[in-house]
Parts: structure tokens; sequence; C-alpha cells
């Protein structure tokens, strides 16, 4: 046995300190490795004729291919809201109140976080797995032994559809929130059109609008950066595949929700 | 090396221009590895890869794109793009911009290279998970001549093939040859068909080259290695 491998013989500090090592190395080195992702993005954008038609058909994939999932989501988002406000405040404060709680609720919060959750699952968990077969398959190497640039034929037009994309399905998603969030208000606690219009205007801001673009953007980088990254670096066949995939979507989940608290403290 | 683990350990292996160098050895022996590292796919930790007197490891992006557009790779298991048919495969393989934009120039290009691997145009419009395994390499192939390589890298071409594909594979392999007279490295473990297709052969063994020679010298070969090899194989050709 190799004595340098050998931890039984170790004393127990200096086990106690490779055991803490090696994670915080492997976290770091994580780090770098994404940090040279970027970089190979950034170089990767002159080629457009690459990227551009590839990217055009991820929008299409995750834009249009995610519409309804987002909007459903939403709309029962916007009416679990409208209940639980309804259930909360009814006979305590004045109606119109409701209206900007739950306007307010979808727009800052609501919308743009469980839109971002949702992605990471659906198209997070997509790209991890195609890219990470492309890997152990060897379809990275071929693309790269024909000459051809796997961050602009692969990475780049993913990315560049969450950048675009999920902005867009968030105002869809907040529009469908506030909208079904109203239609149960009115139904289940009565409140008028005119109180529900009077309170999300007397507590909106125009910032809460970019406030939601903007965690709309950094969750669709999100989305696509973290499960390209893993799914590019998967190894070891279909249980590392399987891994990648969990991995993308726990890490970009987790993420999300950190951002979320940053966004949060910085902006507002 | 691959963490601690050592796969090739000083190996000195050349081609001359215009031959056919068939690499055998164990499965697990770093033949495909050794491959990689002539496309620029992996770096070795010491030593040299020269391709016409240039070191790949030390090539810029643009010049080691340009290497690899005179290298055509077929892979083990063709490595086709899942999400591509056949014909946006091969297309893939034209590797000079221009004919790639020039869809007259890609449809004869394709047509060509399927011709080439006998396959039919109709499979064309295929997609790989429709294909067989022996078709798929096929493929692999076409897409790998596609950009008129002057080089060409072969890894396991005929592994997973019954005798009569394999042998089949191996006659398209010297068509290839015949018709675009590139200069070839065939990664194998089969002794036969390498003999058949290669000017020399290569044994990798521990991680070095063991021997060198024609088919003839490695027929009347005295080394140890090189018999339990040979004889491994005629004794698994026997059960057969």
């Amino acid at each position: 046995m190799d004595p340098v491998t050998s931890t039984a013989e170790l004393p127990v500090p200096v086990n106690a300190a490779r055991a803490v090592a090696k994670p915080v190395l492997g976290a770091l080195e994580n780090v770098g490795r994404f940090g040279m992702m970027l970089l190979e993005l950034l170089r990767a954008l002159p080629e457009w004729r690459a990227w551009l038609p590839r990217a055009v058909e991820q929008c299409q994939q995750v834009g249009y291919g995610s519409l309804f999932i987002v909007v459903a989501t939403a709309g029962f988002a916007g009416a679990v809201a409208s209940l639980q406000a309804g259930y909360q405040f009814t006979g305590n404060i004045p109606k119109y109140i409701l209206g900007a709680v739950i306007s307010e609720s979808i727009i800052l919060e609501l919308g743009p976080v469980m839109t971002g959750l949702l992605l990471a699952g659906r198209i997070g968990a997509r790209y991890a797995a195609e890219l990470g077969t492309m890997r152990v398959t060897e379809q990275v190497d071929a693309l790269e032994s024909l000459g051809r640039n796997p961050a602009s034929h692969l990475l780049l037009p993913r990315i560049l559809a969450g950048l675009l994309m999920v902005p867009a399905l968030v105002v869809c998603a907040d529009a469908t929130g506030i909208v079904v969030g109203w239609l149960v208000a009115k139904s289940s606690i009565h409140i008028t059109n005119t109180d529900f219009v009077y309170g999300a205007q007397r507590f909106f801001r125009s910032f809460d609008l970019w406030y939601s673009v903007i965690k709309a953007e950094a969750f669709g980088a999100v989305v696509t950066m973290i499960p390209c990254y893993v799914g590019f670096e998967a190894k070891e066949g279909a249980e590392g595949v399987g891994r990648a995939t969990t991995t993308a979507v726990v890490s970009a989940c987790v993420v999300i929700l950190l951002l979320d608290m940053l966004l949060a403290k910085i902006l507002l | 090396m691959f963490g601690r683990h050592v796969v090739l350990d000083g190996v000195d292996f050349s081609v001359a221009d215009g031959q056919t160098v068939a690499l055998l050895g164990p499965s697990g022996s770093g033949k495909s590895v050794l491959l990689k590292h002539i496309i620029g796919l992996m770096r070795p930790d010491q030593g040299q890869v020269l391709v016409d007197g240039a070191s790949v490891p030390d090539l810029s992006r643009k010049a080691l794109a340009a290497l690899r557009g005179r290298i055509g790779y077929a892979f083990q298991t063709g490595a086709l793009f899942d999400s591509m048919s056949v014909y946006e495969n091969i297309r893939l393989g034209i590797t000079d911009e221009a004919n790639y934009r020039d869809q007259e120039f890609c449809r004869e290009r394709v047509s060509e290279c399927l011709r080439l691997v006998n396959l039919g145009e109709d499979v064309a419009r295929l997609m790989p998970a429709e294909l067989s395994g022996g078709m798929r390499k096929r493929v692999g192939i076409a897409r790998a001549i596609a950009g008129r390589p002057t080089y060409l890298l072969y890894d396991e071409p005929t592994s997973g093939l019954d005798p009569v594909n394999a042998d089949a594979m191996d006659a398209l392999i010297e068509r290839l040859q015949s018709e675009l007279h590139a200069t070839s490295v065939v990664v194998s473990h089969d002794v036969r068909g390498s003999f058949r297709v290669a000017d020399r052969i290569a044994l990798l063994h521990n991680g070095r080259i063991r021997a060198v020679g024609t088919a003839e010298e490695f027929m009347a070969a005295k080394d140890s290695v090189v018999r339990e090899f040979l004889e491994r194989d005629v004794q698994l050709a026997a059960e057969a």
C-alpha cells in the first residue's frame, strides 16, 4: 500500500486537517475552473456564426417550451398568495392593502424566485444531462477534434438563452400571478376592482419592476451557467451524468436562494 | 498521468508521411490516450508531441484549430452528435469555413463521404439513434474524412463488431488509404486486422512502445510480450 495515501498511520490532527482541506481545495478548484469557463465564454463571443443560430434554437426551447409551466405555476402562486393574504388580514386592515400585498409579493419575490427554482429543475437538469452525456460519450472531444469551439457551439447558446428568456418568463409570471391573484381575491374576499387597483398602485414603485427583472437576470445566469459547468465537467459514465444533474439542480436552487437574499439586502 | 495512475511512461513513437501504423496493446494500455495527445485533446506531463515539426501542446488556439482541420479522428463509438442528423454530423466535419457555408458543396461532399464508407444516401436523413453500431462507426469515419484530412486517426475501428463487419471495416480502411493517401494511425487490439491495414505495427505495453516493425517482423519477434500478445490472438481465433 502506498504509504503517502495510507491515513491509518497518520496522527489524528493530520487526518482532521486533510478532511477539512480536501473539500476546501476541491471547492477552490471548482471556482477556478468555473472562472476559466467564463473566460472561454467571453473568448467565444466573436464566433457569432456558431452561437447565434444555436442560441435562437435554445431561446425557443427555453422561452416557448417553459412558458406554459411558468404561467401555470405563477397562476397557482398568485392564487395562494391571495387566499393566504385574505386569511391573515381580512377584517384587520383596509381591503385595498391586500391589492398591494398580493401584487408586491408576486413582483418582488414569488414571480422571480418560483420561476427561477422551476427553471433550475426544468432547463438546468436538461442542460447538465445533455452536456454531461456529450462529455462522457466523447461528443465534446469530437467537436474539439473538428476544430470547433465547444464554448461557442454548446455553452454560449444555452447561457444566452437563459439570460434572454428567463427575464421574459418572469415578466409573464408576474403578470399572470397578479391577474390570478386579483381574480381569486375578488371571489374569495370580495375585494372590489377599485380597491385592488388602488392598493396595487398605492405602494408600487417603478423600481419594483426593475428589481424583479434584475433578479430574473441573475437567476437566468444561475440556472444556465451552473448546470452547463457541472455537466461539462461530468465524468464516469451514466453515474457521473446522474450525479452531475443532481448537483446542478441542487446547486442552482441554493445559489438562487442565496442571491435572493443578497439582492434584497443590496438593492432594497 | 491520471491522478497517481501512470498511463504513458516514456512513449517514443513516430509515423512517417503516408504511412499507416497500427498501435496494438491490451485494453487500458493507453492507446486511445496516445491518440488524443496527437490531436491535442490531452497534454503530456512531460515530453513532446510533434506533428509536422510543430509542438502540439504549445500551439496557439488558432494554430491548433488549423491543425485539427487537417486531422480526421474516428472515435471508437462514432461520437456522433445525438441532436443532429447523419447529414449534419458529416457536414460538421467540413472544416473549411467557406466550404461549410456552401450548401451545394456540403451536399456533394456528404454524398461522397457516404459513398466512400459504403453507406447509401438515404442514411443522411437518419438520426444517430436510428443507426446500428457498425453504421455509427462508418458515419464517424465519414465525418472524419469530410474535411479531406492529411492525417487520419482511428480509435478501435473494429471493436464491438462481429467478424464479418470487422473484415468489412478493415477493407474500408484499406480503401480509404488508397483513395485519400492520408498518414494514418490505427489503434486496435485486433492483430489480424492490424496486419492487414498497416505498413508498420507498434505494441504498447506498460506505458511504452515495446516493439515496432512490419507484420513479418512482428510475427518473427522473439520478445516474450510480443509473442504472448500474438499467441493470445491466435488462441482466440482457434476458439472462435
